[in-house]
């Protein structure tokens, strides 16, 4: 889950992290009044959880608070990559002498945090490290020691900071340390951190994105999450414990285990499909559940056909048929159906679906194949 | 003979009197796997299983009374790294964690004990192992599987159900099955399973199956590569996975242009490894 520029900036703050001054505007007027209360010369910055805000234009300097408002007015009438923006970001504008970069992140494959700062601060991250890798300093952190000082002076020398900022530097390194252990972070970002004419540092941006499974221990956090960037099925499919997202093509699927939705995905592209979704149901598939992804998958106007592929395994193959009539009786479905049942009592499984009028299949080439041609109304 | 398990495994399982640790360990019973002992902080003294496992207040206690050498995880997310530092602390040297859902920031901070301390923990959010007929942790249905000559490792669990259950419609059998978990950070990877097959004499010839998200597959083609001599066989899952969303395994995205099934096929490939189309066409690929 990713947190707005603001949420992240001003929780970076609560750790000594130095910000710029500002606060958050729903409408143009309080923009206004915003920059007034910082004496003219802000920046308004639309807060959006995509990248490539300032090229789209929801990025602008005013000169004055009427500005502010015009600005404000523009901003949040704007949609940025389909996202509407809702909120503004007012500021104070900075004057800027250089612009760093400092992230932290998990290494995956070295099973370690890793923190990162490069000289070219205020571009893409990713850019400067495909075209000039030696720009970025990377260092390990041993997650049961910590970041440790010596650490921080290894990334300021590493990116030839003046030793005038040493100190400052190794403070906002720290604070973004605690901030990403706090949070349960998986990024934790100041890009741009910069130095002002002024020779003082101060994170101009920042970027957190948190690990869903740690959310149980930061409810205010969870709070924050942003519904626009997810689609409205996938929010419902939460709630109910499911596994879905949404795809573009026309056989919505549902599966047991994320392996072989996968799978049953792919396979259904190798036979000439198009998959409507990814849907893992998880482990009992019980009625309660799958009637919710029934309703979820029938949601989607472009699905024509379900395939549902069900390995009995702890969960027998009778209890998923049972859950799956059921849901059949709460859940009107007027397209083709393809079930596949197989493992641990599948024979009883497939008995008890007999009357459902779904077409049946015994091997994951059939299912797919059958699926297939149901799209195209041929014979199954 | 076998990898990890066998019918010496002194089995320990935390958190048996919950409702999937008592269900599970049934099933294990039931499949011969000499269960010795279980652990829920405050049920020390009762006994469980129409009396056949005792159940202790720690793992400590549990382990020097009954002599286990293994231990399996059933507890919930937020107590399950608890869970697995007391193991380690307790001497335990082989954990297997089944649970989903723990926080990858308590699991960086686990590994890197366990390094220190020598600990082997396979998972978590994994179906755990299957030595057929002589021993199973954790949930892989018992019947699926025969035992043979085939090692199976898989980052899945039903994916992996499927290619077993496959197998045994053609009477092939298994030495082990080791589901190593879909977390991005893990306790056993690709490569400590490939090299102890490589050096099991029983297994002859190996699967892996894999998915998107990290660059584990690419490192075993590496060391399929340089390091072994036996065959393998391999699935990878996630090819139409759209990037940046998860599937399902919190460890299965495409982030930053890394993780991409077509990178891990061709590593694959170029390592001499069969990669098979679709689940159903591994049995075929077998020598």
């Amino acid at each position: 889950m990713k947190l707005q520029e603001y949420q992240s900036k001003q929780y970076f703050a609560k750790f000594g992290i130095p910000i710029p001054k500002g606060r958050v505007a729903v409408t143009a007027a309080s923009a206004k009044q915003i920059a007034e209360e910082l004496g003219g010369r802000v920046v308004i910055k639309s807060q959006v959880l995509v990248g490539g805000r300032g090229k789209a234009g929801g990025i602008r300097l005013a000169k004055s608070p009427k500005e502010a408002e015009d600005l404000a007015t523009q901003i949040l009438s704007m949609e940025i990559k389909g996202l509407p923006v809702r909120k503004v970001l007012v500021d104070e504008a900075a004057n800027i002498e250089t612009e760093i970069y400092l992230g932290i992140t998990n290494d995956r494959a070295a099973r370690k945090p890793v923190i990162i700062a490069s000289a070219a601060g205020g571009v893409d991250i990713e850019e400067v490290a495909r075209l000039t890798p030696e720009k970025i300093i990377r260092v390990h952190i041993d997650p049961l020691l910590g970041l440790r000082d010596y650490q921080a002076r290894d990334l300021a020398a590493g990116i030839d900071l003046p030793r005038t900022h040493w100190r400052a530097f190794n403070q906002i390194a720290h604070g973004l340390w605690e901030s990403y252990k706090a949070s349960d972070a998986t990024l934790a970002e100041i890009n741009p951190l910069v130095i002002t004419t002024d020779e003082r540092l101060l994170a101009l941006d920042g970027k957190m994105v948190l690990d869903d499974n740690a959310l149980f221990r930061h409810p205010n956090l969870a709070e924050m999450r942003d519904r626009d960037v997810e689609a409205d099925a996938e929010t419902e499919a939460r709630k109910y414990g499911l596994s879905y997202i949404q795809l573009d093509g026309d056989i919505g699927c549902m599966v047991n285990g994320a392996g072989l939705a996968m799978a049953t995905m792919d396979i259904i592209k190798l036979f000439g499909g198009e998959p409507a979704n990814f849907l893992d149901i998880g482990g009992g598939a019980s009625a309660e559940k799958v009637a919710a992804a029934l309703r979820i998958i029938l949601k989607d106007p472009k699905v024509k056909v379900v395939l549902f592929n069900i390995f009995g395994g702890i969960t027998r193959g009778d209890e998923v048929a049972r859950g799956i009539l059921t849901a059949l009786e709460e859940v009107k479905v007027e397209i083709p159906m393809v079930t596949r049942l197989v493992g641990t009592n599948a024979e009883e499984g497939r008995q008890i679906l007999a009357d459902a009028d779904m077409i049946t299949a015994d091997t994951l080439v059939s299912a797919a194949q059958k699926a297939v041609a149901a799209v195209e109304g041929g014979p199954a | 003979m076998s990898i990890l398990v066998n019918k010496n495994t002194r089995l320990l399982v935390q958190g048996i009197t919950g409702n999937e640790g008592l269900f599970h360990s049934k099933q294990m019973l039931d499949y011969g796997t000499n269960i010795v002992a279980g652990v829920t902080p405050g049920k020390g003294g009762e006994w469980v299983l129409d009396g056949k496992v005792p159940v202790f207040d720690s793992v400590r206690i549990a382990a020097d009374a009954r002599g286990a050498n293994a231990s399996v995880i059933f507890v919930p997310a937020r107590f399950s790294p608890d869970a697995i530092f007391e193991a380690a602390d307790a001497g335990i040297q082989l954990i297997v964690c089944i649970t989903e859902g723990i926080p990858v920031q308590d699991m960086m901070r686990v590994r890197n004990y366990l390094d220190q301390k020598g600990v082997r923990l396979v998972g978590p959010n994994c179906p755990g192992l299957l030595t057929p007929g002589e021993s199973k942790v954790g949930i892989i249905p018992g019947d699926i599987a025969n035992a043979g000559n085939v090692g199976v490792v898989s980052r899945s669990g039903t994916l992996t159900y499927e290619v077993l259950y496959a197998l045994k419609q053609v009477d092939i059998g298994v030495t082990t099955c080791v589901g190593i978990g879909g977390d991005p950070i893990n306790g056993t990877n690709f490569i400590d399973v490939l090299g102890m097959f490589e050096a099991d004499p029983y297994t002859e010839q190996i699967i892996l199956i894999g998915e998107i998200g990290g660059t584990d597959e690419e490192k075993a083609a590496e060391f399929i590569a340089s390091q072994m001599t036996k065959p393998v066989v391999s699935f990878i899952a996630g090819q139409t996975a759209p990037p940046g969303k998860r599937m399902g395994h919190a460890g299965a995205i495409v982030e930053g242009g890394e993780g991409l099934a077509a990178d891990k096929i061709n590593a694959m490939q170029r390592a001499g490894v069969r990669v098979a189309k679709h689940p159903e066409e591994i049995a075929e690929l077998l020598k």
